[in-house]
């Protein structure tokens, strides 16, 4: 009999496992005993972080998108369908035009969406920076600004790439410094907690950082609405701040049927945070974004997943005990400026530790952003 | 152990900060006035984060209960 293994999601954490499998498993793919099988509702992959660059015209949005047939290896097949609904009992797949795909194994690697509807007003009001459009709109808005309030909110937590606001007000500050028109503009960046940043080392590295570059920080600030007419957002905890340039970091979600398929109430898959094995399911594994694990909803972490999936994957088809385990880790660069950056490695026992910020270190993740195609075809 | 009764428990037990914190304030935005809402945390620091937060934003901290492996955190919202 086949095993048939089915991988819902083409990002960085869908794509990185199908090339994984496709490598590790090639002779059992050859000989018919496996089958891999890649679901992707768009023919297209996205690889998001360019969007930050995009919106400060440093980068094009083609420049982040690659077909899903050249980044995969052709052992996998593909299949560009949505997938309406996840039979987790009967172990198939519900597909929109009414096909059905059964599995031996499932991964479900289907990311976060940003869901701003939750917030009443900040679908009018705010700029993000977490979709095409967002980027594209950001950057018009970005040139016309030359004086003002500009506020970067972080309205919900968990987010994609926890260091992108960050990054987002001290790339703004250099920005705006290059233009000759930072005397101009106040910034100020919110954050729901009492410091600048969930991880306790990346808030003591960033907030003096921000103090001395004028940037205000607003912590304990819960966004509950936004008045898209008076360009005022109201906080949970009783405060009103006004703005010129609102960039928010919109609420985020899973896919629905996660929550229909009793896979995870809020969204998010449960999963042992180590094995990475569905709590609520047999034979189901969640990764990247889709997973409820205290790691960073990051491509770096979703890399590092998609390794150990692909290796517990190939000892079960083998008839082996997995013995893989996903530790936390995560690599991240953090852009200082526009010319800065340092970078950050923790799991889940090591809390981050920062260097200094550096040139060298802003060129690496250039670099690294050129060279992303290698991580999603399973090179890197 | 606790006298009162929530009307909303939250296991957040596991998570790291600011895990616990997010999840209350997540429920505290749906919640109606009045509402009881138990958070049960495992991260030590939710002990002085969760009361600060409360303060700051007007809800009212009821009781801290220890357990063997986890805290529970009470706390009643506010119109």
């Amino acid at each position: 009999m086949t095993q048939r293994i089915v991988i819902v999601g083409a990002g960085t954490g869908g794509s990185v496992l199908a090339n994984r499998l496709a490598d590790r498993l090639a002779p059992d793919i050859d000989a018919g005993d496996v089958e891999v099988t890649l679901v992707n509702e768009s023919e297209m992959h996205v690889y998001k972080p360019i969007w930050l660059y995009v919106a400060f015209g440093k980068r094009d949005p083609e420049d982040g998108v690659r077909p899903v047939v050249d980044l995969v290896d052709p052992r996998v097949s593909l299949r560009f369908s949505r997938v309406e609904a996840i039979d987790a009992e009967e172990k198939r797949l519900a597909l929109n035009g009414g096909d059905t795909l059964a599995y031996d194994y499932l991964v479900l690697a289907t990311g976060a969406r940003i869901v701003p509807d939750e917030v009443p007003g900040l679908q009018e009001a705010g700029h993000d920076f977490y979709s095409e459009e967002g980027a594209i709109a950001l950057r018009d808005a970005l040139a016309d600004f030359t004086e003002g309030h500009l506020v970067l909110s972080v309205v919900g937590t968990p987010h994609m790439c926890p260091a992108a606001p960050l990054e987002f007000v001290f790339m703004a500050d250099d920005w705006l410094r290059e233009r000759g028109i930072r005397d101009q503009v106040d910034i100020t960046y919110t954050y729901p907690i009492q410091r600048v940043h969930g991880k306790p080392t990346i808030a003591e590295w960033a907030a003096p950082r921000m103090d001395a570059r004028d940037i205000r920080a607003e912590t304990f600030f819960n966004v509950e609405t936004v008045d898209a007419e008076a360009g005022v957002l109201k906080s949970l905890e009783g405060e009103e701040l006004a703005y010129d340039l609102l960039v928010t970091i919109p609420p985020h979600d899973g896919v629905p049927m996660i929550r229909e398929a009793g896979l995870g109430d809020d969204g998010w898959v449960a999963v042992d945070r180590t094995t990475l094995e569905a709590t609520h399911a047999d034979d189901v594994f969640a990764l990247g974004d889709a997973a409820d694990v205290p790691a960073p909803k990051a491509g770096s972490a979703a890399h590092y997943q998609a390794s150990v999936v692909a290796d517990r994957l190939t000892s079960l088809v083998h008839g082996q005990v997995p013995t893989a385990t996903y530790d936390g880790k995560v690599v991240c660069f953090l852009e200082a400026g526009m010319d800065e950056a340092t970078f950050v490695s923790f799991d889940y026992t090591h809390e981050p530790q920062l260097r200094p910020e550096s040139r060298p270190v802003h060129w690496a993740k250039l670099a690294y952003n050129e060279s992303y195609w290698l991580t999603a075809r399973g090179l890197l | 152990m606790s006298t009162l009764t929530p009307d909303v428990t939250v296991d957040s037990r596991g998570a790291g900060c600011p895990g616990p914190l997010m999840d209350l304030i997540g429920k505290v935005k749906k919640a109606d006035p009045g509402t009881v809402i138990e958070l049960q945390t495992s991260d030590t620091g939710s002990k002085d984060d969760v009361p600060e937060w409360l303060d700051k934003a007007g809800h009212e901290l009821l009781e801290i209960v220890e357990h063997d492996d986890y805290w529970s955190i009470y706390v009643r919202t506010t119109g």
